[in-house]
């Protein structure tokens, strides 16, 4: 038998297990987004995390054998976290589960179920290895959580590096190898005895890397757009790449020769020229074109509703943002544009271009007049110098997705008033915005982004800011026109040939009638010209609340351009499910509101459960126990609020999404990590409830003095080096992270010197208010802006002050 | 003595009469179908601009056993109106759906329609039924092999099918009278318009395998002009009225 009395805390181990199960959780949204869609894998890891929860009240419920076998559990938990991580994964992805039958066949959910009780396993497993330490050692929790949050930093930082270097099926099998390695450091750290058992466990801990690769095959989605070309005879995928960013695969065809052309006119006579699918994660097509020295077969270059900016003037200086595998850059081409900028986040994508297909493409990432630039579109204009003749927004995402509305979930800074504004300013004086969408029936995107452009135009203080807008459509794109001028008369005739020549309607222009908006793509009723015009007019305002989609602009503060969501529109559709009303459901919203519902349901559940089994105990009657139900139910939430409301702003600032969430996520749990551990001393010396009350303080003024003053610190940053803003980021984040540190491991502690059995239940209900935190900070942020989730956040870390006073402290040192 | 033969005999009757009870229990389900889809066609009437589809459409679908074409898990509940998953990523439309496609293409018994994307073969047997000749393509072998054995088994002789590429048509066949584009389209291939008879017409469903979101129609006049037409084939008011 394994014994150990708990004196020695396995700090290393336990940071290891939190490192593990961070780089997991980041790994599995990615995995997620590659066999499934961005927003199932959000709710699907979302409660999964409930395994926390359910980790408190097991060890609520299995405490006094946990506590005698100590060292005994503690290394079986970290075993069988290595091994859940890799096997619950791939039994997971073997669930045949497809979230766009759901509303038509209930069978789908029982596949959704088993896969978050499978995911569940590896996180139960890690949480109940640390809460177990929690609740033998109670008087060093201040250490044990400065271990768990110092090592879910470096986690945070680990999962982004290895995904840099490693598919992300085989960073699965390295982190399985460190949580195994993790035994052997626990093994260490308790002190127990040599023995062949550790030879054994290190051993163990190599298996993961051994495991052959087609067993880690990842199982895509039979619907993905990856999937269902592969199906194709003669097609085949010749070049793989991943990143933290996509997981990139570029798709050829021997027999059948692809040809994308999204929005080319009906009168188009010339088919594009043969291509090369590249697609992200297995979806979101767009293609490589093959160099063709017949002109003709670029025609269709000129045949697309996006080539609307070229027909308004010459442009001399292009920026392209998105510009992906270079349609966009290859238009410009066509129409003689001597200076591009090609604007691409993903360096492997861009890479493909000036590398290994470079000569396929005709070396057009390689010609004189294109400036490649690897950067995020926005923050790229941001620090700009320069003025372009023409923006150019690219269409990356595919009809699909972006149909079902899939994309509410995501943050997006590229299509706020604020980013609007900036690519405005960014025009030369004739310049134009062009943006190009996806036509939806009824209306949701280009309307969102005609209401966006006009109050763009609003907050520059722009006179008759409907005189300086145009939108065009085919059946299939529709292109928002931003002028920085007025549109003149000869500009709305250059347009109306342009439309009239290849059968494109244009639905709004300064001064358009009816007649003119409905012609060639016609739909029954003129929507584009009823609401734009509305829009444009004095009772725009109204139209934006009354329009059964949501269309009003996103900002920075509530950045949700894809949201289309009403509350209104959802009893209507249900109504009409078998009358083709499915299809028009926001997806993304629905899924997020289902998320919050079940893990409010799980939770109460974990969270009660523990009281219920030993009712006729006096913990379950005990003021004490509601008390700190409140508190750390409150600082659960407030946590998480804080660090994503000031992740998406640090995302604005650092602009790259992937240095911002490296950099933000670490630095927040590497401060609160050092603030625990000096929680301790400062406890020590001033008391708990007075270390409680200054932490909060800070933690309140800071936030404070954040709400108000990041947004003018920035501006005054932004064209710093990103090493600056890096540095500036953490200098933020750390006095605030460190502070956010404290709350939790003093009331902990002193729960623990007061009611020990209370430590595994907190530490489930923690677990619990976690995973809700991160749902609600989303939905509030949604319908009220990240601001407000910093300032509930504050509220509710004042809230625990409050609550934190009202729980038994230990009276020598309590004042 | 007798006992025992009577018992088999009985058994055997059930045995061997078991698909015709099977037999008419698709057919009432098909019939009760048809009927649910006449009824949302009438709610849905003014969206649709007309108040009931083609009665030789609503026929159509009354015959064709679509529960031939689908796998036989899915069997059970072939005559639900959804679409259903057909194996190799793809799927048979929902009912509703194909109903009105059909519709829209206005189709006359002297018609030769192509359709781009034969998937389970049930939208080329329901067009078979009310036109004369149906061409078929699709590009996934194991599925377009699939659809031929259906079409074989049912007796459909006025359905051509082939394998391949729908880019190009099927030029040998052209003109149509009708095109029906159900594979993933990026865009309108030229020669699908070339091959279009004047006053002939191309529906094209706009979504995801399960989720079609709106129907598009191609039109070519007479006098060679193409238009679209979008069709939401769902009774909802778009903007901001009521129900």
């Amino acid at each position: 038998m394994i014994i150990n009395n708990g004196d020695n805390i396995p700090r290393f181990s336990i940071a290891m297990i939190s490192a593990t199960a961070l780089a997991y959780e980041i790994l599995l949204a990615r995995l997620f987004a590659i066999i499934q869609w961005h927003h199932f894998a959000y709710m699907i890891i979302s409660l999964a995390l409930l395994g926390y929860g359910v980790s408190g009240t097991f060890l609520s419920l299995f405490s006094s054998h946990l506590r005698k076998q100590y060292a005994a559990a503690f290394i079986i938990n970290i075993g069988l976290f290595g091994v859940a991580l890799l096997a619950c994964f791939l039994s997971a992805q073997r669930i045949a589960f497809n979230a766009e039958e759901i509303l038509w066949d209930w069978r789908q959910l029982i596949g959704l179920a088993g896969m978050y009780l499978l995911l569940m396993l590896p996180f139960f497993f890690a949480a109940n290895a640390i809460g177990l330490s929690m609740m033998v050692m109670g008087g060093k929790i201040s250490r044990i959580y400065a271990a768990d949050m110092i090592g879910a930093g470096i986690g945070s930082a680990l999962a982004i590096a290895l995904l840099f270097y490693f598919m992300p099926n085989q960073v699965l099998q390295v982190l399985a190898a460190l949580a195994l390695a993790s035994t052997v450091i626990a093994w260490l750290e308790l002190g127990l005895p040599w023995r062949k058992s550790l030879i054994a466990l290190g051993s163990a801990a190599l298996l993961p890397l051994l495991i052959p690769s087609q067993w880690l095959e990842l199982s895509l989605s039979p619907y993905k757009g990856l999937q269902q070309l592969l199906r194709i005879d003669g097609t085949r995928i010749s070049k793989t790449l991943s990143n933290p960013l996509a997981l990139v695969h570029v798709v050829e065809s021997n027999t059948v020769p692809l040809r994308h052309a999204p929005g080319l006119s009906l009168h188009a006579t010339t088919e594009p020229p043969p291509q090369l699918a590249v697609f992200s994660d297995g979806d979101n097509m767009t293609v490589i074109n093959k160099a063709t020295t017949r002109r003709e077969q670029l025609d269709y270059f000129d045949q697309q509703t996006s080539a609307a900016p070229y027909h308004l003037a010459d442009a001399d200086t292009v920026a392209i943002l998105g510009a992906g595998t270079g349609n966009d850059v290859l238009q410009a081409l066509y129409h003689e544009v001597p200076e591009i900028h090609a604007v691409e986040l993903n360096p492997q994508i861009a890479g493909l271009l000036t590398g290994e297909f470079a000569e396929y493409s005709g070396n057009i990432y390689l010609k004189p007049q294109v400036r490649v630039h690897i950067a995020e579109a926005r923050g790229y204009i941001a620090r700009s110098q320069r003025q372009y003749d023409v923006i150019q927004i690219a269409l990356l995402d595919a009809f699909g997705a972006s149909a079902a509305g899939l994309y509410a979930l995501s943050e997006s800074y590229l299509y706020t008033v604020e980013a609007f504004e900036e690519y405005i300013k960014h025009l030369s004086p004739d310049g134009v915005l062009s943006i190009t969408r996806w036509v939806k029936l009824p209306p949701r995107d280009n309307l969102k982004m005609f209401a966006t452009a006009l109050q763009a135009l609003k907050q520059l203080k722009v006179e008759n800011p409907e005189k300086h807008l145009m939108l065009i459509r085919s059946w299939q794109t529709a292109t928002l026109l931003v002028k920085k001028s007025e549109l003149t008369n000869l500009d709305i005739e250059k347009i109306k040939i342009f439309c009239n020549q290849l059968g494109f309607d244009t639905a709004y222009y300064p001064g358009i009638d009816a007649a003119h908006a409905n012609r060639f793509n016609i739909l029954r009723e003129p929507v584009f010209f009823t609401a734009t015009t509305a829009l444009a007019g004095p009772a725009g305002a109204a139209f934006l609340q009354q329009y059964k989609f949501n269309i009003t602009p996103a900002t920075d503060d509530r950045p949700y351009f894809f949201n289309f969501f009403k509350w209104e529109l959802l009893g209507e559709l249900i109504d009409l499910k078998d009358q083709g009303g499915i299809p028009l459901v926001e997806w993304g919203y629905i899924v997020l509101i289902a998320t919050l519902i079940q893990a409010v349901i799980a939770s109460t559940i974990l969270i009660l459960l523990p009281l219920a089994a030993n009712r006729n105990n006096r913990i379950a009657r005990d003021k004490i126990t509601a008390v700190s139900l409140l508190y750390f139910f409150s600082l659960g939430l407030a946590f998480l609020f804080i660090e994503i409301a000031f992740m998406q702003k640090f995302i604005l600032f650092l602009h790259h999404p992937l240095y911002a969430i490296a950099v933000t996520l670490a630095a927040f749990l590497l401060f609160a990590g050092m603030g625990s551990y000096y929680s301790k001393r400062l406890q020590s010396r001033i008391g708990y409830l007075a270390s409680v009350r200054l932490a909060v303080s800070c933690i309140a003024v800071l936030g404070l003095l954040y709400s108000i003053s990041l947004g003018a610190l920035f501006t005054l940053f932004l064209a710093s080096p990103i090493t600056i803003k890096i540095i500036l980021t953490l200098l933020l984040i750390a006095p605030l992270a460190f502070f956010m540190g404290m709350p939790f491991p003093l009331a902990l502690g002193a729960v623990s010197e007061n009611r020990p059995a209370l430590v595994p239940w907190v530490w489930g209900v923690n677990g619990c208010a976690s995973v809700i935190s991160a749902i609600l900070a989303m939905i509030l942020a949604m319908h009220f802006g990240f601001t407000l989730v910093i300032i509930s956040a504050l509220l509710l870390y004042l809230a625990a002050m409050w609550l934190f006073a009202r729980l038994p402290l230990p009276k020598a040192i309590s004042h | 003595m007798l006992k025992p033969i009577t018992h088999c005999l009985i058994i055997s009757l059930l045995v061997y009469s078991a698909p015709l009870f099977a037999e008419d229990k698709y057919t009432s389900a098909r019939l009760a179908l048809v009927k649910e889809i006449n009824a949302d066609v009438q709610e849905t009437s003014l969206y649709l601009d007309k108040e009931a589809l083609d009665p030789r459409v609503m026929d159509a679908l009354a015959k064709v056993p679509r529960h031939e074409f689908v796998p036989l898990l899915q069997k059970p509940y072939a005559y639900q109106n959804r679409p259903l998953p057909i194996g190799h990523g793809q799927t048979i439309s929902q009912p509703y759906i194909v109903a009105i496609m059909t519709d829209l293409l206005k189709p006359k018994p002297g018609h030769r329609v192509l359709e781009i994307g034969t998937g389970s073969g049930y939208q080329a047997a329901i067009l078979a039924e009310v036109v004369s000749e149906v061409y078929t393509i699709e590009i996934i072998g194991a599925i377009g092999a699939q659809a031929e054995e259906h079409f074989k088994r049912l007796h459909y002789r006025n359905i051509q099918s082939r394998i391949g590429d729908g880019y190009y048509g099927w030029k040998d066949a052209a003109p149509f009278d009708g095109i029906v584009v159900t594979a993933a389209a990026s865009h309108v291939p030229p020669p699908l318009i070339e091959q279009l008879k004047p006053g002939g017409r191309m529906v094209i469903p706009v979504g995801s395998p399960f989720l079609v979101q709106h129907l598009v129609v191609v039109e070519k006049h007479a006098d060679g002009k193409v238009t679209s037409q979008q069709i939401l084939p769902v009774r909802f008011v778009p903007l901001t009225g009521g129900h």
